[in-house]
């Protein structure tokens, strides 16, 4: 009773084996209905989603928000999902069609790859690989190789502009993002995310906090979202990469950004905030998904918030804020962990928490002085008396002397 | 249980093109359909495009993606390091570190020789 899920998926193995199927097929045919169940409910979050975050920004920006259709405008994304199916569907001339048409499946279709490595609860686990750090980060690089298709196959200057700087981002923050996913490793010694989640007795966030905050602003920087958002820059580039697309093939881009978003708080959750994990999550198993997703929104709203609050930065200070600044840091931090974790013993005693902790905000004093130091340089750089160019002399008085 | 586990992810990865591609194939019947070459042009804000999209690009993007090719094979190399990190010796930390060092030397001299500079 306190495991449904299995408890269904039980009866139907009975079942199908009851008919006389092979052993083999029978494991087949489950395998299939839990990846059509897993990727129904996530497709079915992601219309969800697009209710959530126009109510979530209409919040933020002192509006109402939709309020409609439905109870709360809870019906607005059918609406705007059949106005999309109806709209037509242009493809400019000299666009590279096969690439062009691509483009947009791909940006949906490897967000829910994710979904297949994430565990939802103790006992539901979708596939738990034992390389699922390095899926997740190869699955999710391949999201950018759609909007980098879609930049290039469209024909328009403003297009390729975006991919360009789409590009840059991804090969700037996929470095700090990387390493800082190697913390948790280190610390579960398993790079399978089911057992990263069930050795978390104690959230990672307390025992990594720095690489939890790398990994959030590489993840925002991955999703390409405000202040990160220069591959569509609204005020340079008018949309960026999908300034071509019209109706459902725009839809995708945007339900694909909408998705990729929440999935980024499901991993951060499953690394950092010990994913289905929660009061009572072993007794009941349902109850995990629940704890999943309610960390995972509210990592997406944290998102969110990043979102409507800063401004975009400049794409010079984009690059130089990873490789300058993320870059050497996480490296750092990554290597005393792993000194840390060499002498400290075994994980979950009080000292390996302590020390942990300790270090953590020892690099963050650190690096905050550091800063302070520069800046105060820099400031008294700037501040500083020149030379300056133009003489200070009077008209009249440089008349007077040349003459 | 390992091979069911890929089973899973290799049926999802097959299966989940799928899903956008019906959505994508409804509007072919439902949605009107007609094309005529000033709608098809290239969108650039009313003006009309001059010469070819492909256009030139900048030579950083190129210096940042090879700066970015060493730390992708570094950090390859630094995972099953990582995974297996309790089973090592102590020493096996320190060459880790040593490793790294390394490569922060070459982040350093790339960024002394200005490689870093978005100019």
């Amino acid at each position: 009773m306190t495991d449904p899920i299995n408890l269904i998926a039980e009866w139907l193995r009975g079942l199908l084996a009851g008919w006389g199927l092979s052993s083999g097929l029978v494991i087949f045919i489950m395998t299939l209905l839990g990846v059509v169940v897993t990727a129904a409910f996530v497709l079915l979050m992601d219309v969800f989603l697009v209710w959530v975050e126009r109510k979530v920004v209409a919040r933020f920006q002192d509006r109402l928000g939709p309020n409609r259709l439905g109870p709360f405008g809870l019906i607005q994304p059918l609406a705007d999902v059949i106005k999309l199916l109806i709209k037509e569907d242009i493809t400019p001339i000299g666009a590279d069609r096969v690439v062009y048409n691509i483009a947009p499946i791909l940006a949906l279709a490897t967000v829910l790859v994710l979904w297949s490595v994430i565990p939802l609860s103790p006992t539901v686990l979708g596939a738990d690989i034992n390389v699922g750090v390095l899926f997740i980060v190869a699955a999710g690089a391949i999201g950018t190789l759609g909007i980098i298709m879609a930049g290039w196959a469209s024909n328009n200057k403003y297009a390729l502009i975006g991919a360009f700087r789409m590009v840059a981002e991804i090969v700037a923050y996929e470095v700090p993002m990387v390493i800082a996913l190697m913390v948790p490793v280190i610390l579960a010694r398993s790079m399978s995310i089911g057992e990263i989640v069930q050795r978390q007795t104690i959230w990672y966030i307390v025992l990594a906090p720095v690489a939890a905050l790398v990994f959030l602003i590489t993840a925002i920087a991955e999703l390409g979202r405000a202040p990160f958002d220069l591959s569509e820059a609204e005020s340079e580039i008018v949309a960026g990469f999908h300034i071509e697309y019209t109706g459902m093939k725009f839809g995708m881009f945007y339900a694909g950004e909408l998705l990729h978003a929440l999935t980024m708080g499901a991993l951060f959750a499953s690394f950092f905030l010990g994913g289905w994990r929660g009061p009572f999550a072993e007794q009941v198993p349902i109850l995990g998904v629940f704890y999943l997703f309610l960390k995972a929104f509210f990592i997406y709203w944290v998102i969110m918030w990043v979102k409507y609050s800063l401004p975009r930065i400049r794409i010079d200070h984009l690059m130089e804020f990873s490789w300058k600044f993320l870059t050497p840091l996480i490296l750092a931090v990554v290597m005393i962990t792993a000194l840390l974790d060499k002498l400290l013993g075994e994980p979950g005693t009080l000292i390996y928490t302590l020390g942990m902790l300790v270090a953590n905000l020892i690099v963050v004093w650190i690096t905050l002085t550091l800063l302070r130091t520069y800046f105060r340089l820099e400031r008294k750089r700037v501040g500083e008396e020149r030379p300056v160019a133009a003489p200070d002399l009077t008209p009249a008085a440089r008349i007077e002397r040349t003459s | 249980m390992q091979t069911q586990d890929w089973l899973f992810v290799g049926i999802f990865i097959v299966l989940a093109p799928l899903f956008p591609l019906i959505a994508l194939l409804i509007p072919r019947l439902i949605a009107p359909r007609k094309p005529n070459p000033i709608k098809l042009e290239t969108y650039e804000c009313g003006m009309e495009t001059v010469g070819p999209a492909w256009v030139q690009f900048k030579v950083q993007y190129y210096i940042f993606a090879l700066i970015f090719l060493v730390f992708d094979i570094e950090m390859v190399f630094l995972y099953p390091w990582a995974v297996s990190l309790n089973l090592l010796p102590f020493y096996a930390v320190v060459e880790g570190i040593i490793f790294v060092a390394i490569l922060v030397a070459g982040l350093l001299y790339a960024w002394r020789n200005g490689a870093l500079k978005w100019a």
